[in-house]
């Protein structure tokens, strides 16, 4: 029946929609709202809907060619124009372009005195003349319902207010209309009862003194839309919605490897690193160097020349600079080039939600491909078990979807040291690194081990690491008969180990020249008895020659006296 | 259609003008501005009822100007209209608004601040 509605096209036409342009409340309206329809937004004082119906206008008037105009009944024009002017929007210049316009409608009831019937007629003809003269495709009314305290006959202002609903239906035009939230009914004074298209709750909720505001669409005729409240933001660039509606588990991963920072770290992962775009937390009791961790990933992702975008909710950026300093990474130089931003601020300044939220908004902006949070622990414990699990679930949807590669680490107490890491994060994590201290030997040293890294090998050794004026360092751990040694016990059981080899080494030299000697001994008295028996065999020879000579001589002697003999006998005796 | 409910328009003064004249005068002299939407059978009512109170208590001291907001859509936002019809008691101050169609000559009389001159 109206000139925006366009029946039965296709079995499924969408509702025609105005993108509002702000942040993330698109995502949720699946598009914007309701085109040529009008949507109720409420909320208490000061939950924002001025901004948003704002927002709706300028984003229109700047963004989509929609001029708009703004029936405003409680702020002035120039009161308007100067709220806006601080998020950098210039309303005064989109006004003389012929985009906006804005009507100040002033009602006090103390100097109106009512005669007899009336009508609203004369409303209804400044509105047209307002969006006659710049031919607006958008209107908001704010707050219409101020109507109610100027006029004392509300039988009429209903009846006037209902009209005014379907002329502006009749108009075309998308219209905002904001409204007070009231006790009993949802709008002070029954807006709702005539807008029936699109109604939008905006809360500002206060726990625990942490202020959260949240948006809620809670309905919208014709279209499917996010149910859930959604944190959203007010900060210098205008609200912020937080867009994650949990998509599901549908985002596309990557092959592809990146360095964590650490060599010896990286050989524990195939030699290769971490996923990009997988989500990998380092947990660890405190002082065992999670920040180190964090600073080293962020170093190697600067090098590599991609962005990264450093939270950190314990230590300022120029303290984390230092600090790194003296460990060998300066991150001072990846800051200055814009590759590096560190982000630092006190988890008690905002709840959980608004934290993400902003965490969210900055990653938008900076598009970064790596993302560090240190610590994780401090927003866990602003939150509770379910909000955190239900948050973190969609920050790491947001990431994962988006290829960033992201790093957390998480403070664990000593008491709980022994679990594996809180239960209500560690299922949302890829790759899970533990840190411990190693207490021994009356010092304490630092042990590392994988828990689990989804999709690839991975080291289940222990290694021993230590954060020296070079970075982080892994050595093995000692692993013997005698135990499990690290730190000094490490080294002094391995120089035991290695005096223990010498000392064997030198025994064996020890034996062998022994034996040498022992050799060279016996070869010697060998000789000696050699040399005796030679000297024995000599005198044998000796007597034997002596005696053959001696016989030889006797025979001479023998044959001489014979002779002798003979010459009494004058012949030689044969016989004998 | 709605023609012919202009009257007494070319007579405008500024705001200084008419508050000396005013002060100058006793009794005060009235400024009175209606403003209706179109000629409706309201606007019409209270158009006659404005004119028969004024005769009756204001003749000679009052200038009532009629203002149709189709015709001079301006002029509404320039006056703070909402309502129609509304008729603005300029002079003598304070500024008042008269909504409705000025069948309540009481309250008209009491928004004029004529009621106890009677």
């Amino acid at each position: 029946m109206h000139a925006t509605e366009h029946p039965g096209r296709s079995t499924r036409t969408e509702l025609p929609k105005s993108p509002t342009g702000i942040r993330g409340l698109d995502e949720v309206t699946g598009g914007g709202l309701p085109q040529g329809r009008t949507t109720l937004i409420v909320g208490k004082a000061g939950s924002g809907k001025t901004l948003l119906g704002m927002e709706f206008l300028v984003h229109g008037a700047e963004e989509y060619g929609e001029p708009g105009v703004i029936i405003s009944f409680e702020e002035s024009a120039a009161d308007l124009v100067q709220n806006v002017a601080s998020l950098g929007y210039d309303v005064q210049d989109l006004c003389d372009r012929g985009l906006f316009a804005i009507d100040h409608v002033e009602i006090s009831r103390s100097d109106i005195i009512e005669t007899g019937e009336f009508d609203l007629e004369a409303l209804f003809i400044r509105l047209a003349y307002a969006i006659d003269s710049i031919g607006a495709k958008r209107v908001v009314l704010d707050t219409i319902e101020s109507l109610f305290s100027g006029l004392a006959n509300t039988g009429i202002l209903r009846a006037e207010l209902r009209r005014l609903f379907f002329w502006l239906k009749e108009k075309g035009v998308t219209a905002v209309v904001t409204g007070e939230s009231g006790e009993a009914t949802m709008t002070r004074h029954g807006l709702e009862e005539y807008v029936s298209d699109c109604v939008i709750l905006l809360d500002h909720r206060v726990d625990e003194q942490i202020s959260t505001r949240r948006l809620r669409v809670v309905k919208y005729r014709g279209s499917v839309h996010g149910t859930n409240e959604y944190p959203f933001l007010i900060d210098e660039t205008g609200i912020s919605v937080l867009p994650i509606t949990s998509t599901g588990l549908v985002h596309t991963v990557s092959q592809e490897r990146i360095s964590s920072g650490v060599e010896r770290l990286d050989a524990m992962f195939e030699g290769e690193g971490f996923y990009r775009g997988s989500t990998v937390m380092i947990t660890g009791t405190p002082g065992t160097g999670k920040t180190s961790f964090g600073a080293s990933f962020a170093h190697a992702a600067c090098l590599r020349g991609e962005k990264c975008l450093y939270f950190s909710f314990e230590e300022s950026p120029d303290q984390i600079v230092r600090n790194m300093q003296s460990i060998g990474i300066d991150l001072a130089p990846h800051i200055a080039s814009g590759l590096l931003a560190i982000h630092s601020s006190r988890p008690t300044m905002y709840g959980l939600e608004m934290h993400l939220v902003l965490m969210l908004k900055m990653i938008q902006e900076l598009q970064p491909a790596v993302v560090v949070i240190d610590p994780l622990t401090d927003l866990i414990t602003i939150g509770t078990q379910k909000d955190v699990k239900v948050m973190l679930t969609r920050l790491i949807d947001y990431l994962k979807s988006n290829g960033i590669t992201a790093l957390f680490t998480h403070l664990v107490h000593i008491q709980e040291a022994a679990a594996p890491a809180n239960p209500v994060v560690s299922s949302l994590i890829d790759t899970l690194i533990r840190l411990q201290d190693v207490e021994s030997a009356g010092e304490r040293n630092r042990g590392l081990y994988v828990l689990k890294s989804r999709g690839m090998e991975h080291s289940n050794q222990i290694r021993e690491y230590r954060i020296t004026g070079g970075g982080i360092e892994l050595a093995d751990v000692y692993v013997g008969p005698a135990g499990m040694f690290m730190g000094t016990a490490r080294f002094v059981q391995e120089a035991q180990e290695r005096a223990e080899e010498a000392a064997r080494r030198e025994e064996i030299a020890f034996r062998k020249r022994e034996l040498e000697r022992k050799r060279s001994a016996m070869e010697a008295r060998l000789a000696a008895l050699q040399g005796e028996f030679a000297a024995e065999e000599e005198n044998l020879r000796r007597l034997i020659q002596a005696e053959s000579r001696r016989e030889k001589g006797r025979d001479a002697s023998v044959r001489e006296i014979e002779k002798m003999r003979r010459a009494d006998a004058a012949a030689p005796r044969e016989e004998e | 259609m709605n023609d012919g409910k202009n009257e007494h328009t070319e007579e405008r003064f500024s705001a200084t003008d008419e508050f000396e004249q005013a002060a100058a005068r006793t009794p005060a002299r009235y400024v009175l501005r209606l403003y209706v939407a179109g000629m409706t059978p309201r606007s019409q009512r209270a158009i006659e009822n404005i004119k028969e109170i004024c005769e009756t208590h204001l003749a000679g001291r009052y200038d009532l100007e009629v203002v149709d907001v189709y015709q001079q859509p301006e002029r509404a936002q320039e006056a703070q209209i909402v309502a129609a019809p509304t008729l603005i008691k300029q002079l003598p101050l304070p500024l008042r608004k008269l909504i409705g169609d000025m069948s309540d000559t009481d309250r008209v009389l009491i928004g004029l601040g004529v009621q106890e001159k009677e």
